[in-house]
């Protein structure tokens, strides 16, 4: 039986301790951008767990070239927009990549220029959040690459992506510079489709297919999210999911 | 010595750790149900092995058609409850098994005590791996968790008949809980005391 004196100790206890745990996540970034709220509680528990759990380059599992998939849906439609449209009317032969934010050597990329990089060729699995999936080669350049190329400095967090259509997304720095992190320009060996993001999209191996942005048009450093939106990291958070997607 | 028989009045039936953690564990377990049908109806079909989607060969469908926009809420409630489902039934096990209350408070009819201890020791860990081997993340640490249910697709199809068991389990509990005298039965789940 648990008395009062012994209950009031444990509570105490208890406390505290979630009082220090709720520092030390803050100073490792164990704290999601969409922590608030009730759910938020749920959210920080699975970030928190899984960057503790993940060696920060565990990598994600990798196909054989029979496994890719005879079928590969995609979710929404290619940006309206009439610079978008004109871009892809022209081949992307004008489309550059923006580099900027709290980087070194802020830039443009041309697609010819990302394919001069060396490249990464990768057979992954992407899951929706919906619960269909499918395998997939993808080709690119690791963004870690190009992050060295711009620079990044050193009280960078996240790294925010976006595209020509109005949502945006972010990743910690422990996916931005995974090895299976890939600015993607091809698909299952040739140019990327367009309605799987062209002409380059995101490839984040170790989280739910939403993560992986399609159709970029600039990339951003950043220490903090505020000011990106309404702060969540996240276009997903303003309209009902969560941030953070390695569920 | 602790003799069953000779319990005198003030001894509860169910210690204070087991009422409590049997009513959290209620609450999780409607959330869990109910945010787990809130994501499946945005794809309610089913797969084997690694992959799955419109336009390839599914195992079944369920006859319901394709419901969007309840995954995100569905999302959230469903990794919570998790959460806490995950947490207080890690309490009622470790106090369980320190209390010896699998051996001594839980039912002496065997065919009973064979259905609660297998879901305790066998439903719900293989819900709980089963839900972790869809996670990208957690499969990149432990790729053999989705290897072994065959696949990540195997692993949600084998998370939804563990969901159906333990719906089924709960109607047999709820049943069996009629048969004691329900009210009698959830007075005694709330004080500890019978009359």
């Amino acid at each position: 039986m648990m008395t009062r004196r012994r209950l009031i100790t444990t509570g105490l206890a208890g406390f505290s301790g979630l009082a220090t745990a709720g520092v030390l996540a803050e100073r490792y970034g164990l704290i999601p951008p969409d922590h608030g709220g009730i759910y938020g509680v749920g959210e920080t528990l699975t970030y928190a767990a899984q960057r503790v759990l993940m060696s920060r380059h565990s990598l994600a599992r990798e196909f054989a070239r029979e496994q890719i998939s005879k079928v590969a849906p995609v979710n929404g439609d290619p940006p309206r927009k009439a610079v978008y449209q004109r871009l892809l009317a022209r081949g992307f032969a004008d489309w550059r990549l923006l580099v900027d934010g709290l980087v070194a050597r802020p830039g443009a990329y041309s697609l010819a220029d990302l394919r001069s990089f060396p490249a990464r060729t990768q057979i992954t699995h992407q899951a929706c959040e919906e619960g269909w999936s499918f395998i997939a080669q993808w080709t690119g350049v690791p963004l870690s690459y190009v992050l060295n190329l711009a620079g990044v400095g050193s009280r960078a967090k996240y790294v925010v992506f976006f595209p020509f259509d109005d949502s945006w997304d972010s990743l910690d720095m422990a996916d931005a510079w995974h090895p299976q992190t890939v600015l993607a320009y091809g698909m299952n060996g040739e140019a990327l489709p367009t309605p799987h993001g062209a002409p380059l999209r995101l490839r984040v191996a170790r989280q739910l297919g939403y993560k992986s942005v399609k159709y970029l048009s600039r990339i951003t450093v950043t220490e903090t999210l505020k000011g990106f939106g309404q702060g969540l990291g996240s276009i997903s958070p303003e309209i009902g999911y969560s941030w953070y997607a390695g569920i | 010595m602790y003799h069953p028989g000779l319990a005198i009045r003030n001894a509860p039936r169910h210690s204070a750790v087991v009422r409590v953690t049997h009513w959290i564990n209620t609450v999780c377990f409607f959330a869990l149900i109910i945010s787990g049908a809130a994501i499946l109806v945005a794809h309610p079909r089913f797969y084997w092995a690694e992959t799955g989607a419109v336009g390839a060969p599914s195992l079944f469908d369920l006859p319901i058609p394709f419901m969007l926009g309840h995954s995100g809420w569905g999302r959230y409630l469903h990794f919570l409850a998790a959460w806490a489902c995950l947490l207080n039934g890690a309490v009622y096990v470790v106090t369980g098994l320190s209390a010896r209350h699998f051996r001594r408070e839980l039912w002496p009819d065997a065919l009973q005590r064979g259905a609660y201890i297998g879901v305790v020791f066998g439903l719900f860990p293989l819900i709980i791996f089963t839900g972790l081997a869809m996670s990208p993340a957690i499969t990149s640490v432990v790729p053999r968790l989705v290897e072994v249910f065959g696949g990540q697709q195997s692993a949600r199809t084998i998370h939804f008949f563990a969901a159906d068991f333990l719906v089924l389990f709960f109607v047999g509990h709820i049943f069996m809980v009629s048969l004691a005298g329900f009210t009698d039965s959830v007075r005694t789940m709330i004080t500890g005391h019978g009359i």
